[in-house]
């Protein structure tokens, strides 16, 4: 069998931008697994001479030393956000896809778009009163404060993916129950919950990643560096001037670590996400 | 017939916590930055008599505001094109029955699940200029050793480059998306319509020519609204990869929102910044909203 020299072009492009992406991902790992003596910054791309974990320890717990702060409370701060954010904002999302999927009311095509322009956004439009109304609300500050705004913020594409996804389940289910004199709620409930995994896996993911990620709601809702989310540290950390480069390498490869996972494990549904997003889900 | 109406106000219940949450959050927030931005308010006390469109003019007077347009016009452009260049091909190449396709797929991918932070802190090292003591580092050195020292460069440390090297790390981050869009749209078009233009003697390229591509166009559309909306908006990479850098080179609007309101606590001036950006998202994404309602009706 020969190969034809197109095909070999094919793959030979395609192992270049592989090489592309992967190349950040080299360097995380060869400079945080290296030893500080030999981290320098001409000997980037050579690999470790032996396996070292001083980066990551130092990402971790910091130095009091030299003065920085690690990212082992933040990144607790950032679990107990995550968690608790993106379980409400999939629960509510779901019960609105529901709504708004099967018992369409007059205005709801219009409350729809409504809605999904808030996802759209730039959140400094509303950082302002934002900030004021946390502050009423005691809830400036704090993690629950955040987790406040990470669901509000999120109603809108969980509900845009519940809603794709219950538009695909056949309308008659909910007729046939509603003949059986089984309410909205029991419907919800005996019906439509149970087979609302998919939709649950794609929404709780896609939060999970976004709120993680998110630096802009961490950074204007938690001043104290005490309070913040992970992204925020891991900003603070590579702004410093005394933070050595290996250490800031290190601290991005632990603050990713948590969706990177999640991307390996389930990336079949993180793509589902993505392309809800695009609303064309 | 009572059984109807009470699920009708069981339904009216269970969205209205979300419904009136988007409406104050979302609305009501943005008529009140919208106030701000013609108020007076200019530090840590609050001042909220209306000087009408004062802040705009001053804010387009900024040479700072103006520098921050240009570099959003140039960051946007530059990361569309590229973008979608570099998407289209991949999706396209991916399409050849490739072997371990998954596996190119899943590299490409990856750095979606990433937090622009992170890329942010990892491309300031790549695209570090090096200096005198050190020499090259980064992507520079290895231009070096590949004996292409010609396309050595300053990046963002350079001026005249500035924003285009954060363009090169968005691009980075979020050209797999692209691809993955094009590559499911590309699964959808029927495998008989290739065949039949082969079969009239079509070769692959113009299959994609004159086949493959219109039937994209809808998905390039998706593809500019969503990374337009992004560049637009961007503000997590330019924190962590630069800052406003070297006369601004690297600033963005997003950014002096943040800087000159949390900062320097021009409220009133952060606040009309913040309608200049929503209004620019706005013109891009309620055609796209408008437009989506209503191909959705007539399915």
């Amino acid at each position: 069998m020969t190969v034809q020299p197109s095909r070999l072009l094919i793959y030979a492009i395609l192992i270049i931008f592989a090489a592309f992406y992967l190349m950040p991902v080299y360097v995380l790992l060869v400079t945080g697994m290296k030893g500080f003596v030999e981290v320098s910054l001409p000997r980037m791309w050579d690999l470790p001479s032996g396996l070292y974990f001083d980066s990551f320890l130092r990402a971790w717990f910091g130095s009091q030393a030299q003065g920085f702060r690690g990212l082992s409370t933040n990144f607790l701060n950032s679990v107990k956000l995550v968690v608790p954010a993106t379980l409400i904002s999939a629960m509510l999302g779901s019960m609105n896809g529901y709504v708004l999927a099967k018992w369409k009311f007059r205005g709801s095509e219009v409350l729809f778009p409504l809605l999904l322009f808030g996802m759209f956004i730039p959140y400094q439009s509303v950082l302002i009163p934002l900030v004021q109304t946390l502050q009423k609300m005691q809830l400036y500050g704090s993690i629950p404060g955040l987790i406040f705004v990470h669901v509000v913020y999120g109603i809108p594409i969980t509900t845009l993916i519940f809603r794709n996804y219950y538009a695909t389940v056949p309308t008659e289910l909910v007729e046939a129950s509603k003949i059986d004199g089984a309410s909205l709620l029991g419907i919800y409930r005996w019906v439509m919950f149970p087979i609302s995994m998919p939709g649950f896996v794609v929404a709780l993911i896609w939060q999970f990643t976004s709120i993680w990620n998110d630096f802009l709601f961490g950074v204007v809702v938690t001043p104290n560096p005490a309070v913040q989310p992970v992204t925020v540290t891991l900003n603070n950390l590579a702004g410093s001037y005394i933070v050595e480069w290996n250490v800031q390498m290190a601290g991005a490869l632990l603050a990713a670590l948590p969706t990177l996972l999640v991307y390996i494990f389930l990336g079949r549904y993180f793509m589902r996400g993505l392309l809800a997003g695009s609303l064309k889900g | 017939m009572r059984g109807l109406t009470w699920d009708r106000v069981t339904s009216i219940l269970l969205i209205a916590p979300s419904a009136i949450a988007i409406l104050i959050f979302v609305y009501g927030f943005i008529g009140w930055t919208g106030w701000v931005s013609l108020a007076r308010w200019d530090g840590m006390l609050q001042d909220l008599t209306l000087v009408g469109l004062r802040n705009y003019q001053k804010l387009f007077d900024t040479e700072r505001f103006q520098i921050d347009l240009h570099n959003t016009v140039t960051f946007t452009l530059l990361f569309l094109a590229s973008s979608l260049v570099i998407g289209l091909l991949l999706a396209v190449l991916l399409d050849q029955r490739i072997r371990s396709e998954g596996l190119f797929r899943s590299i490409y991918l990856f750095p979606m699940a990433l937090s622009f932070i992170v890329t942010g802190v990892v491309w300031r090292w790549l695209l570090n200029p090096g200096s005198r003591e050190l020499g090259s580092v980064g992507v520079n050195l290895l231009f070096d050793k590949a004996g292409l020292g010609l396309l050595k460069s300053g990046w963002y440390t350079d001026p005249s480059i500035g924003i285009k090297a954060v363009a090169i790390a968005a691009t980075w981050q979020m050209s797999g998306y692209v691809m993955a869009m094009y590559l499911a749209g590309m699964r959808g078009i029927p495998e008989d319509l290739r065949e039949a233009a082969r079969v009239d003697g079509a070769s692959e390229l113009e299959i994609y020519r004159h086949i493959i591509l219109p039937l994209l166009q809808p998905i390039t559309l998706s593809a500019v609204i969503i990374l337009g909306h992004i560049s637009l908006k961007i503000f997590d990479l330019v924190s962590a990869m630069t800052g406003p850098g070297l006369g601004f080179c690297t600033d963005v609007p997003a950014y002096f929102m943040f800087d000159t309101t949390f900062r320097g606590n021009h409220f009133s001036q952060g606040a009309a910044i913040a309608i200049i950006l929503l209004l620019s998202v706005a013109a891009l994404i309620i055609p796209y909203l408008v437009y989506t309602a209503r191909t959705e009706v007539q399915r």
